[in-house]
């Protein structure tokens, strides 16, 4: 019990020296320097930056960003109790605005349980069917989007560090592998639109380096919040070729890979995007 | 979202006089009726075709919305300030759903 | 369902002649001039810089186009803007939305985001309290993507 109460001073503590809102500074989204030596780039820019004035105003404000009436939905799921065991998030994490600060940076993480690593919608469903006895949200779920953006967003602003080495190594090694891997009847890999030619047109369409640090995404497209595994499948179909599953190991790789592409930009999520 | 979720920000606190600005946003797919679904026939039309914005009972604002308003309606307006007060925000679905949200307004 | 050549003509000829047969006011006013019509009730309609209507030049996605109106009113009790009919010309149904002012308003301003089926112009038809017309367009370009994913 004493134990308990001296985190939560902590925790209040913290509270009061932290603004209420993660804040992102958007001169940031323009470009950062990689910190490992062998990094393909050498400015890692934002998917922001590749777009219209129009398109960023929607993310620019909270208010007018409608991903946060996912936001909002999770907020209040993050407090809801479901399942046999009576738990709801907040029983176990307490106040998401402390506890799951720089948790989205960090993801995909090593889960040495699972022996293997997780996403964080991965985690989410593990603490929902592991602790709380409740039903797993389907991927790409309002519920589960709901709740990655709510905890995404708490670690916005910060930068983007995922572990790579130990263990991860082989998981690093394999998600390289899929990026530069040519595919479909296009015969493309990732790099070749992200890495050779982002800043250019493809058709209409410009470019971006695909970063991932603003997923869940809610892209115009989709009319709604999507998550990084769909976007993968989009390009993977418009290559003409066979998308991973969401979920699986293959993507799971990618996210992690990609990830670490975006090292030190800034957690965006959620996004607004064409 | 299985269920519509208005938002709204508007100020707590203005002066007499003064104009405001207040955007809302409700979650809703709009379905156009336009579409075609797997099957290859026709999704049914449901969208928010109203919305009212009242202060202490008289209309600030409304809209008569069609299919080509996108998802997730968002409406930006302003009113000038008379005094203290509530305001009722309505949106009506084709379904007959209405979802309402009220604010109070004090002068400061 | 599968046709021969000589069905295909026919067919195109029928289309062609439902295309040509002149549209005669039915139960759907559903092109834009029988929309702005319907609004003015046949009223003279002045393309004036009293309406201005801001939209993108270039709209990356067609299914969210950020639009605003400002019309320019003092938006007193005898001297308002009453509605503001919104259209977009490119549009299987050209219809959007109709906006109700009031003097409590205190300004005609409204931003809202639309849909856009492709390149088009977007109208903007405002009714003022003195019974008079005015119209604003804005032409839009909607991008058809490399990559929509």
């Amino acid at each position: 019990m004493k134990k308990i109460l001296t985190a939560g001073a902590v925790i209040l503590m913290a509270t009061l020296a932290m603004p209420a809102h993660a804040e992102l500074d958007t001169d940031k989204l323009k470009g950062v320097k990689p910190t490992a030596e062998n990094h393909p780039l050498e400015k890692i820019i934002s998917g922001y930056e590749f777009r219209n004035k129009e398109t960023q105003m929607l993310q620019d404000d909270d208010f007018d960003n409608p991903a946060y009436i996912w936001v909002d939905a999770g907020e209040e799921l993050w407090s809801t109790a479901d399942g046999a065991a009576g738990k709801s998030c907040a029983d176990c994490h307490g106040d998401a605005t402390t506890s799951m600060k720089g948790v989205k940076a960090s993801y995909p993480k090593w889960n040495e349980a699972k022996g293997k690593p997780m996403t964080l919608q991965q985690q989410v469903n593990d603490c929902r069917t592991e602790r709380m006895q409740a039903d797993e949200w389907g991927w790409e779920s309002d519920e589960m989007l709901g709740m990655a953006a709510y905890v995404a967003s708490q670690s916005r602003g910060m930068p983007v560090a995922v572990k790579t080495d130990g263990q991860m190594t082989p998981w690093f090694e394999k998600g390289k592998d899929i990026y530069y891997t040519r595919v479909g009847q296009l015969d493309m890999s990732c790099a070749n639109c992200h890495e050779d030619n982002y800043g250019k047109n493809i058709r209409a369409d410009m470019l971006s380096q695909g970063q991932i640090n603003g997923f869940p995404t809610y892209r115009l497209k989709w009319q709604k919040l999507g998550s990084v595994h769909r976007r993968f499948k989009g390009c993977m179909k418009n290559i003409r070729a066979k998308p991973f599953d969401v979920g699986s190991d293959e993507f799971v790789a990618l996210e992690l890979y990609v990830a670490w592409r975006g090292q030190n930009l800034p957690v965006e999520s959620p996004a607004v995007r064409q | 979202m299985a269920k519509s979720k208005p938002r709204v920000k508007v100020p707590k606190t203005a002066t007499v006089g003064e104009v405001i600005t207040i955007k809302t946003l409700i979650s809703h797919k709009m379905e156009s009726g336009l579409r075609k679904g797997k099957d290859g026939n026709l999704i049914p039309r449901q969208i928010i075709n109203k919305f009212t914005a009242e202060f202490e009972g008289q209309q600030i604002f409304a809209v008569d919305i069609d299919p080509a308003i996108s998802a997730n309606p968002f409406l930006e307006f302003t009113m000038k300030v008379p005094g203290p007060g509530e305001f009722t925000f309505t949106w009506v679905d084709d379904d007959g759903s209405v979802y309402t949200t009220k604010s109070k307004l004090k002068i400061g | 369902m599968k046709l021969n050549r000589r069905e295909a003509l026919a067919l195109g000829a029928g289309a062609l002649f439902v295309t040509l047969t002149p549209f005669r006011g039915g139960a759907l006013a559903n092109t834009t001039d029988e929309e702005i019509k319907a609004f003015t009730g046949g009223a003279t309609v002045m393309e004036d810089d009293v309406v201005s209507l801001t939209a993108p030049e270039i709209a990356e996605n067609g299914n969210t186009v950020p639009i605003g109106v400002s019309i320019d009113s003092p938006m007193t009790a005898d001297n308002y803007v009453k509605r503001v009919r919104i259209l977009a010309d490119g549009n299987p149904r050209p219809a959007v939305a109709t906006m109700h002012f009031s003097p409590l308003s205190g300004s005609a301003e409204a931003n809202t985001r639309m849909r856009l089926a492709k390149t088009q112009n977007i109208i903007a038809i405002a009714e003022l309290s003195d019974g008079t017309y005015h119209m604003a367009k804005a032409a839009v370009k909607v991008t058809i993507g490399g990559c929509g994913g």
